[in-house]
């Protein structure tokens, strides 16, 4: 029995992680995908594979494992990663807005106190007048301040916050200072 | 009876107070719009941004070496491990091999820096309880600290001694002696701490059983540091994520199942034994060698993203870093141990009295710039 626990409390590779991600969203064909696609560029040895269920894999570039998620499935892949007896991603560590440029998104940096395995959370959406995403407050309490901090300098709505208004600024704040495109002609930080 | 018709029409009310921003329980300008019955707490909404400076936005103008000066404004307390956090982040993203010397120097500073911190936030929180006295022990004995660290780098709160690469100087001859020196005098002094406050039985009285914080809360709402640890929750950094000569060491994880203000309140004056145990397994072991390894002078990191985590006398702080190769961060957002920490503060103290908030905040160990940076 000890040994099945000791089994247990070990932290999921990447790859299994991958796999068990993928495995929720049943419209995934992502490993055939990988496989045909390392048939046809076997020498272009990315990392990256996207599958047919929006959700794209990577490990470049950083120390985690990376997911970027379409929108609308944010909030179910979140739940999922929580609640999970897998992967039990209990533990919400950083929510960080993010300016790409053209796109405006949310970077989430999560990891399970049981297992201490880690996984990192993307999700961005081109439509800069009104970027909304899914709040994940219910599933982790401490994203009611950042997803307010978040809102407060990007100008990114979260759907089903209970209380989405400016955290640190103003209410009468114009404009969204760490978005790339932001110009204040007084309080001139950018030179 | 005229008086119970008078009773029963004696209705309560509900009613907003402002608590701060110049409160001296808020230690910093933070302000607490309070709902409150009576006596009786129904809703705190913190009021933030008074000492908001945008730091993250100043950040993505300034060189790497240029980012330390302004981390140490942020947890002030915790001055020299913010700064270490950005450096281990630097050094690791440009694969630097640090020495020895310098591992073991930021881990004896590291851990001074949090005995300090914890001497202050013990001799406040009697202060803010209504014990004056603790707050002359507690500066008496951080004195010491701050003067090792003045004749180390020259500055007693925002030092800026880690540089990318290492130290900015080598330590000073005397910093061995007077290091020891503090070790021999606060482990007489320590006693004395207990002996005043924690077994007081009126301070206890003020502190057990009030801002109850639940495990499966203090994971959920992002809690570290003794704020975690205080409910059993596992969330040492140093034990987790050894950094610097962490991982060379032996320590207790202080932890207590209580969850109250009491349980967080012992965890962080049992830490400061741990610390000095730490200390004295290190200060006489510095290897020697070279106190910083040469970088070039303009930085950059390779494309990527990196994120480095340590541990400050609040708890996990984190450094998220997205390069995109130039000499400045294209974003960089710093996951402070303080605003996780406060946004818990209304689910703890809801149904308890004013003076009690005054009580659990004082264990909550706000440091205001590094939740507003």
């Amino acid at each position: 029995m000890d040994s099945m626990k000791d089994f247990k409390r070990e932290s999921m590779t990447n790859e299994a992680l991958q796999n068990i991600i993928n495995s929720w969203f049943p419209n995934s064909i992502s490993q055939t995908v990988a496989t045909e696609a390392s048939i046809e560029t076997e020498t272009s040895a990315t990392k990256e594979s996207v599958s047919s269920n929006g959700l794209e894999f990577t490990e470049e570039d950083s120390q985690f494992l990376n997911v970027t998620v379409q929108p609308e499935l944010l909030h179910k892949l979140m739940s999922q990663l929580k609640s999970n007896s897998e992967t039990q991603f209990d533990y919400l560590f950083c929510l960080s807005g993010v300016d790409w440029g053209e796109e405006l998104g949310v970077v989430y940096h999560l990891e399970s106190t049981t297992f201490r395995h880690s996984i990192v959370v993307k999700v961005q959406t081109k439509d800069r007048e009104n970027p909304v995403f899914d709040s994940v407050y219910d599933i982790w309490a401490t994203a009611d301040f950042h997803e307010r901090e978040v809102f407060d300098f990007f100008g990114i709505k979260f759907n089903n916050h209970p209380n989405l208004k400016r955290l640190f600024l103003t209410e009468d704040w114009v404009g969204f200072p760490l978005r790339k495109d932001y110009v204040d002609e007084i309080n001139m930080v950018i030179k | 009876m005229e008086t119970s018709t008078v009773n029963s029409n004696f209705k309560s009310e509900e009613y907003f107070i402002n608590m701060g921003p110049q409160h001296p329980a808020t230690h910093g300008v933070l302000r607490l719009l309070l709902t409150i019955d009576g006596e009786i707490i129904k809703k705190v909404e913190p009021d933030l941004g008074y000492i908001h400076r945008s730091i993250e936005k100043m950040c993505e103008r300034d060189s790497y070496q240029q980012i330390v000066h302004l981390t140490d404004r942020m947890d002030y307390l915790s001055s020299h491990i913010n700064n270490e956090a950005v450096c281990l982040t630097v050094e690791n993203a440009l694969q630097l091999e640090i020495p020895d010397r310098v591992k073991v120097i930021r881990t004896i500073i590291g851990e001074l820096t949090r005995i300090a911190s914890h001497t202050l936030w013990w001799g406040v929180t009697g202060m803010d309880i209504g014990a004056l006295t603790t707050y002359f022990y507690g500066f008496r004995d951080r004195e010491m600290i701050n003067d090792i660290f003045e004749e180390t780098c020259g500055a007693r709160l925002t030092m800026n001694y880690n540089i990318p690469g290492g130290l900015m100087f080598d330590i000073h001859p005397n910093f061995v002696k007077r290091t020891k020196d503090f070790i021999a005098h606060f482990k007489t002094k320590l006693p004395e701490y207990d002996r005043l406050l924690t077994g007081n039985v009126i301070f206890q009285k003020r502190m057990k059983g009030i801002g109850l914080l639940s495990k499966e809360d203090a994971i959920s709402f992002g809690a570290s540091g003794p704020v975690g640890r205080g409910s059993g929750y596992s969330c040492d950094v140093r034990k987790h994520h050894p950094y610097s000569a962490y991982d060379k060491v032996k320590f207790n994880e202080i932890m207590k199942t209580e969850g109250d203000t009491f349980a967080r309140y012992q965890v962080r004056v049992e830490e400061m034994w741990e610390s000095m145990s730490i200390i004295e397994q290190l200060i006489d072991n510095i290897p020697e060698g070279e106190h910083q390894v040469a970088t070039k002078a303009v930085i950059k990191l390779p494309k990527g993203e990196f994120y480095q985590k340590v541990e400050t006398a609040r708890g996990e702080l984190g450094v998220y870093i997205i390069s995109t190769g130039t000499k400045n961060p294209y974003r960089l957002k710093f996951r402070s141990p303080g605003f996780s920490n406060l946004s818990l503060l209304n689910h703890i103290t809801v149904g308890e009295k004013i003076a009690d908030l005054v009580a659990t905040m004082a264990t909550l160990d706000l440091v205001i710039p590094d939740i507003d940076r």
